[in-house]
């Protein structure tokens, strides 16, 4: 018997990712449409003003999204079958590490520049609890934060696999965490205008 | 047949290809903490039987309860001091005992056994994968779903016991606490984060069905390829990916309801137990709108499954092609679709406008249309067809039949003024036990007696599973039917007992539905003989018992730990080819050869 199992092919992570993607599409879908209705459905509605630092960790984010791509595109061919480059082997600190490097930080900026902003809410006297604009705000950033978190994870494994000799292919690895991350700041800049339009 | 007779449709696999993950040695790692999405599928109906043990003695102390209210339980002032002392059932423990025995039976056995339990073990095997797209998630699929199961089982060692509202759970009851009556503080919560927990196992597990369906078939397997049963478990995977997507939400914003202070489920100025809480501005209904965007589609992933078992097991037992194949998956793409349009008519007595509840009532109505054609498709694959009646056949008969018998019901239920009658009567438990709790249970056991003996490489005994099967039948419908004609008088559903002199006049029929409950639960008692006899002793079986045509049935039985022993198998035909001529009598396999290329593969 052989002792192997097929590895997944390219297309697997890539499936996987856009699956996911629906899948956490649906539930802020979800999120966002209880928001909207008890907005409708209440007179008491309590609006309050959207930190503005919320607005720089926006750039912050997309600007991310912008030193991922650059990143990927310094990453050069040729790449062996098992997808791994020998120049990527290398040049390991080489530019597309730096830029690499860039996005890593510019992703934990945004998740302090949020820690921020409810800090900020905080010391305003608006909690979790206190109105149901101020729920759905804390709630909406907070799981967009949990998601954030799980592409940070994803980009430094995959710079886990980038870097070393043997494991998964690291090009489907990183293709499949860029496209996870590039959805987290299309999804951060929905709530953004949902946020802005209705708490 | 042996894999040797295969290899001539086979490629070899080629050397050095990069592996995921070889076979385990440790005992944690091969039967505990598996990636073999064959030992995940066995762990998944695993407990699946745990969970529908539970539940059906639960539903046993109730109908015991409800046949003799005036007398104590047998047993349970035993097992339950606390909430049962003496065996005395009260209102509120009959409401805690209702509440366990739908989640579990729901969740724990109609959505793990049909979907995830063979899902997992037929599935990639059948699309010619040696594993799925990403065990890891398969494995943290399988034990999120067995901690979901422990939080839930949990909340019966609480001081409180577990929640009373319901399997659905209906907020502001579920959301106030402890003030709301026994179960309700810690049980509830409990219960809130099971079923999160649930939902985020069953979202892995439908990510890892639709990508190893779309990415990892083997060559030649197109689409229309595809054995029916990885379609309906393809198809059952997007609607819980969406489902579950919208369901884990309304669990989160419960959960903060109950815990954090916020008010998204419970509206202002309410008082429960002579205190006001302290609460604005929530919406009870939104609760219902999300539980219920879950709640119907969730009926079709629990019988969807069952629609690919039968639909793969009937041309096998008919010696016949399956009639209308497109049109079969056609149907059960149009359920998927039409199943998230649906969702109001759980909610007809809601206050809903007259005008929305028709908006919900037609698509109810048009979604009869396909599941009526795919009921006349199974009628006309079994028409006129040699049909080999063993177990697996009977159970298919059965299941055609059960799923009928409640469709029916749901014909009038669909409309809201008779719903507004009957919603809160036995007709409509007698309706879902029918169409979504039996009908399902009978794909479950359908799919045992077919696949049992490629899981274990033995075969089931047949006289004890044409027993089985004639016993459940009769108990099935002995149990069941008569609770259309309750809910017709006006017998109205989740009351422990009935004081009204006007009720007591249904006294013996609920006694004749508990006899037929307790003869159906001991019947169960053969399948459970002939599963562990059959596992042990049963006679060895071939790798293709049944001369079925997809390709589990092209590699050993048990299949080896990559599924088809270091080959890639080559597909060149259908499923559906029965009846037809063929090297091997009256069936071509997927993996057989095409006819031009027979006879060099012959030489």
């Amino acid at each position: 018997m052989s002792m192997v199992k097929r590895m997944s092919p390219p297309s697997a992570a890539r499936t996987g990712v856009w699956v996911g993607i629906g899948a956490i599409t649906m539930s802020f879908a979800a999120y966002t449409s209880a928001m909207v209705v008890r907005h409708g459905s209440i007179p008491e509605w309590q609006h309050f003003t959207l930190p503005p630092i919320l607005y720089w960790n926006s750039l912050v984010l997309v600007a991310s999204s912008v030193t991922l791509e650059v990143a990927r595109r310094r990453i050069g061919g040729p790449f062996d079958r098992l997808g791994h480059s020998e120049t990527l082997l290398a040049t390991k600190s080489r530019e597309w590490l730096s830029w690499y490097r860039i996005t890593l930080a510019l992703s934990f900026a945004f998740l302090v520049g949020q820690y921020l902003a409810w800090q900020r809410l905080a010391s305003e006297g608006v909690y979790l609890a206190t109105s149901p604009s101020s729920s759905f705000f804390y709630v909406l950033t907070a799981l967009h934060a949990l998601h954030l978190v799980g592409g940070l994870a994803a980009l430094v494994y995959a710079l886990r696999c980038l870097r070393s000799d043997d494991g998964p292919r690291p090009v489907n690895v990183l293709a499949a965490a860029a496209l996870y991350w590039h959805f987290m700041a299309v999804l951060w800049i929905y709530l953004l205008v949902v946020l802005a339009l209705w708490v | 047949m042996t894999m040797d007779s295969v290899s001539a449709s086979i490629t070899e696999l080629p050397p050095a290809t990069p592996h995921d993950h070889a076979p385990p040695e440790s005992f944690l790692r091969k039967y505990v903490f598996s990636l073999d999405h064959k030992v995940i599928g066995k762990q998944y109906l695993g407990l699946g039987l745990i969970a529908v043990c539970t539940g059906m003695f639960l539903s046993w102390v109730m109908r015991y309860h409800l046949a003799f209210p005036d007398k104590a339980v047998p047993l349970i002032g035993w097992i339950a001091p606390t909430f049962a002392a003496g065996g005395v059932i009260t209102p509120e423990f009959y409401l805690q005992l209702m509440t366990m025995h739908g989640t579990i039976m729901v969740f724990f056995v109609l959505t793990t056994a049909p979907f995830a339990g063979f899902g997992n073990f037929v599935l990639p095997i059948q699309v010619g994968a040696e594993d799925m797209a990403f065990p890891r998630f398969n494995m943290m699929s399988f034990w999120v779903t067995f901690v979901a199961f422990a939080v839930l089982v949990a909340a019966f060692f609480v001081p409180d016991g577990p929640p009373l509202s319901g399997w659905t759970a209906y907020a502001p009851l579920s959301a106030v606490g402890k003030s709301s009556g026994p179960g309700e503080g810690l049980g509830q919560t409990l219960w809130v984060i099971a079923i999160g927990i649930f939902c985020i196992g069953q979202l892995l597990g439908s990510l890892n069905f639709i990508a190893t369906t779309l990415d990892l078939r083997a060559k030649g397997m197109t689409l229309a390829r595809l054995p029916y049963s990885t379609w309906a478990w393809f198809i059952t995977s997007m609607i819980g990916l969406i489902a579950f997507s919208v369901l884990l939400p309304a669990c989160v914003l419960l959960l903060l309801d109950r815990v954090a202070g916020t008010s998204f489920f419970i509206p202002a100025g309410l008082v429960v137990s002579d205190a006001i809480q302290p609460h604005s501005g929530g919406s009870p209904l939104l609760w219902q709108h999300l539980f219920w965007f879950f709640g119907h589609p969730e009926v079709y992933i629990a019988i969807v499954p069952g629609f690919g078992i039968i639909s793969t097991i009937l041309p096998a037992v008919c010696r016949k092609p399956h009639l209308g194949p497109k049109v079969l998956i056609a149907s059960q793409l149009a359920i998927a679709g039409l199943s998230y349009m649906v969702w109001g008519h759980h909610m007809f007595l809601s206050g809903m406008s007259p005008s929305s509840a028709t908006l919900f009532s037609v698509p109810t109505l048009i979604i009869t249309i396909p599941s009526a054609i795919i009921t006349l498709l199974w009628l006309g694959t079994i028409y006129g067809s040699k049909l080999r009646l063993n177990t697996a056949a009977l159970f298919c008969l059965g299941f055609v039949s059960v799923f009928v018998t409640g469709g029916l019901s749901g014909f009038f239920l669909s409309q809201p003024s008779i719903d507004t009658y009957l919603h809160g009567t036995y007709f409509v438990v007698g309706h879902f036990h029918f169409v979504m709790g039996v009908a399902a249970m009978f794909g479950i056991f359908a799919g045992t007696y077919f696949w049992f003996p490629k899981m274990f490489g033995r075969m089931m005994n047949e006289t004890l599973g044409k027993w089985h099967f004639a016993l459940t039948f009769i108990g099935v419908y002995a149990t069941f039917m008569p609770m259309h004609w309750l809910g017709l008088e006006g017998n109205v559903r989740r009351y422990s007992s009935f004081p009204s002199d006007y009720m007591h006049g249904s006294l013996p029929l609920h006694r004749f539905i508990t006899y037929s409950a307790l003869f159906l639960g001991a019947s169960q008692l053969i399948f459970l003989v002939n599963l562990i006899w059959s596992r042990f002793r049963g006679p060895v079986a071939p790798d293709n018992p049944w001369e079925a045509t997809s390709l589990e049935w092209s590699t050993t039985s048990p299949p080896p730990f990559d599924n088809f022993g270091g080959v890639h198998p080559v597909v060149y035909h259908g499923p559906n080819e029965y009846g037809v001529s063929g090297p091997r009598g009256d069936y071509i396999m997927q993996t057989d050869p095409p006819v031009a290329a027979a006879p060099a593969a012959t030489a």
